[in-house]
């Protein structure tokens, strides 16, 4: 392939993989941010989002866009609720001690997965896009007679992978409004800033926990369902998801959402782009490299406030 | 046979200690009572199944046709007058936990034998322990390590042809009717490899050439990103791939050519357990496939194919009769059939009657040749070679007519011979 065209579905690949990377990964941040407790089961949620996604989908029948519109609506509520209810049964008994709750999280990471292969099965299970066309793309070159536009052998999308890039940002438009123009939001940031001062101002400060983790495993279930349709659902899909969203954590800075965006642009962009032109495993060990290297340089993040 | 009993009393002193003196008269009685019933005591066959992992779609199937084949043998009488029994563990599709599955056969379980791996990977982890415990071990894994010489004289392969000899028997149709430059598209691990290594000799033996490889990690789970890869030169692609996401794979690739696509020329192994109507499939219309044995009812299907299917319960679309959408991995599901046939066939032979004759059965199977097409083994005939344990059988190229696969080739036993590269009966036991 030649190398423009070959750029340009990188650069597709890459917006694809960036777009729910950057879902799940704020999900991680907030939990992070507003609670300090590293969610180890993250990637579990992201899991059960498919899932869920699989079931609902399954259940309705009819047109597939049908079934998708149910699971958007319903697969990240119900997971978020099922984290809730997870955050007040295991993390509030364990009073958010980061330690203690590492381990508690690395205990629900089982409890999901194996809870998902009992009852879901070992086998993966497609979800059917609610539509979905080839578009082929062209390409422009100067030619022998000059400007010439034509299509290159391979090059296209899918209309429902752009759906994912704009819906994905589309959320996170939606979740900066929250963050910033509403009330649950100013909570939450309150939340974060000084726990004890939100408490000291009349803050339900377990229940805006509550709510956080919730809605961090409900980003991460929606990135999983919008990713659905174009790979399937599966009982050990949720390794790489967590292992990413904690590289581009890292790289943004802890709790930062800003820098949770800009890190899984910079992440799934890199990762688009070095495996189509090289291999995966490098987009994964540059990846990682760059994980050692702002750990070196910058401890707190691209956009971390700084260490306390 | 020395170390069998060693393992035996080990296991016992073992137990003591665990159990302590409370347990020991509870255990004992029944071991002893074991011993003395042995002639009517059922054969274990210790089934190291991939019930969850990477390879769950084939473990669901390789369960249900061993399960039918056990059940048909125990109606016939069972093998030298006793009961067949498999003994089910899952190895995850892991090796480091196929060994340990092997072991659960030889010293805690007591098996007769292990059979049944599927995943080359898991294969080359477990082998290497069965020769160490002297347990027989029946792989049906298609993949080139038993005839290579890597393994050990107690690990065979006699239900399924391996790669190697498959993709030597089918070059010759893929460079004369669909190309001669080939790009190959294989999973990242042994059998692929075997894959890649095997077929690109064979096809330079046709005059033709491979002109990429692309390797792909079997738990990948997005393809678009590699097929750039595919030089625009090529005429035909060659593809082969496993694990949870073969639809996803399948149906990218489509995606990527769109309407102006080379020959495609796959290993029906990328969409076993997947059903061909799946929307995104449309592009195979015209395709090949390599099939193992023909999943859709042939017109000129055998009795024993039929009464073959009919004992899984699968109809004839390769679907459960049970669920149209739960489609089997035909093409492989016969190694298992046919493996715990030749048991039989082995274990009558050598008059089987416990641990200490596995020496005996080794032999015996090994002075197997001849394979007739019959119930026993309804794929077709088959020639075992005792030297390198594997057996070499017909193979079936396919196309996709109208949403099924119809054979349009079959390759002849012949076709598939290589040198022997290893003669395990030197070894010794």
């Amino acid at each position: 392939m030649e190398f423009g065209p070959h750029l340009m579905l990188a650069t597709l690949e890459g917006a694809i993989t960036a777009a729910i990377l950057a879902l799940t990964a704020v999900g991680l941040s907030l939990t992070f941010g507003v609670m300090r407790v590293v969610n180890v089961a993250h990637g579990e949620f992201f899991m059960l989002g498919a899932v869920a996604a699989w079931f609902i989908s399954t259940a309705i029948g009819g047109h597939p866009a049908l079934g998708f519109i149910a699971a958007v609506v319903f697969a990240p509520l119900i997971i978020g609720l099922l984290a809730a209810s997870a955050d007040w049964l295991v993390l509030k008994r364990l009073e958010y001690d980061p330690e203690r709750t590492i381990v508690a999280t690395i205990g629900l990471l089982y409890i999901i997965q194996q809870g998902a292969l009992i009852g879901f099965g070992p086998n993966a299970q497609p979800v059917e896009a609610p539509f979905s066309h080839r578009i082929a793309l062209p390409w422009f070159e100067w030619g022998e007679s000059g400007f010439e536009m034509y299509y290159p052998w391979g090059l296209s999308t899918n209309s429902y992978k752009l759906f994912i890039i704009f819906a994905a940002c589309a959320i996170l438009m939606g979740l900066w409004v929250i963050m910033t123009r509403t009330k649950i939001g100013l909570v939450m940031r309150a939340t974060q800033q000084d726990r004890d001062m939100a408490t000291a101002f009349g803050i339900p400060v377990e229940r805006v926990y509550a709510l956080t983790f919730g809605l961090g495993a409900a980003l991460a279930a929606l990135g999983a369902v919008l990713i659905v349709p174009v790979q399937q659902a599966y009982y050990l899909m949720g390794h790489d998801p967590l292992l990413l969203s904690f590289i581009v954590v890292i790289i943004g800075g802890l709790g930062s959402l800003r820098g949770t965006v800009l890190a899984a642009l910079l992440i799934g962009m890199s990762d688009g782009i070095i495996s189509v032109f090289f291999s995966p495993t490098l987009a994964k060990i540059i990846a990682t490299l760059l994980v050692a290297m702002v750990l070196v340089f910058r401890p707190q993040g691209l956009f971390g406030k700084g260490t306390h | 046979m020395n170390s069998t009993k060693k393992t035996a009393i080990s296991r016992r002193s073992t137990l003591g200690l665990l159990g302590g003196a409370a347990l020991a008269p509870a255990v004992l009685p029944g071991l002893s009572g074991f011993a003395q019933a042995q002639s009517s005591a059922p054969i274990k066959i210790g089934f190291q199944l991939h019930r969850t992992g990477i390879g769950a779609a084939y473990g669901r199937w390789y369960e249900r046709t061993s399960n039918a084949a056990v059940a048909r043998i125990n109606d016939m009488g069972g093998i030298n007058g006793r009961p067949v029994e498999l003994v089910i563990e899952d190895d995850g599709t892991d090796p480091k936990r196929g060994a340990e599955v092997v072991e659960k056969f030889a010293t805690q379980h007591e098996c007769d034998i292990g059979f049944g791996t599927l995943f080359s990977h898991v294969v080359y982890g477990s082998a290497p322990r069965a020769g160490e415990l002297k347990l027989p071990y029946f792989v049906c894994s298609e993949g080139h390590h038993v005839a290579s010489g890597a393994l050990n004289r107690y690990v065979m392969q006699p239900g399924i042809t391996d790669v190697k000899s498959q993709v030597q028997a089918m070059a010759p149709f893929v460079a004369n009717n669909l190309g001669k430059k080939v790009t190959m598209i294989f999973p990242d691990f042994a059998f692929g490899h075997d894959h890649r290594d095997f077929f690109s000799a064979a096809i330079e033996a046709q005059g033709g050439e491979v002109v990429a490889k692309i390797a792909i990690p079997p738990t990948e789970t997005s393809f678009t990103k590699y097929f750039p890869q595919i030089p625009r030169e090529t005429e035909v692609i060659y593809h082969v791939m496993v694990g949870p996401a073969v639809l996803t794979f399948v149906k990218e690739m489509g995606e990527f050519f769109g309407p102006s696509s080379p020959e495609i020329f796959g290993f029906i192994d990328s969409l076993e357990a997947v059903d061909l109507s799946s929307p995104g499939l449309e592009f195979l219309e015209g395709t090949y496939f390599w099939e193992g044995n023909p999943r859709y009812a042939q017109a000129d299907q055998t009795e024993f194919d039929k009464t073959y299917r009919a004992a899984i319960g699968i109809d004839e679309n390769g679907a459960s009769v049970s669920d149209s959408a739960d489609v089997s991995t035909y093409a492989h599901m016969f190694s298992c059939w046919e493996t715990l046939n030749v048991i039989k066939r082995g274990m009558e032979a050598a008059g089987y009657q416990g641990p200490a004759d596995r020496v005996k059965l080794i032999e015996a199977i090994e002075d197997m040749t001849d394979m007739a097409h019959s119930d026993d083994h309804p794929q077709g005939a088959k020639v075992f070679n005792g030297k390198t344990h594997q057996v070499f059988g017909h193979q079936y190229i396919s196309q996709v007519e109208e949403g099924r696969l119809n054979v349009k080739h079959t390759t002849a036993i012949e076709d598939g011979f290589y040198e022997d590269e290893v003669d395990y009966t030197t070894q010794s036991f």
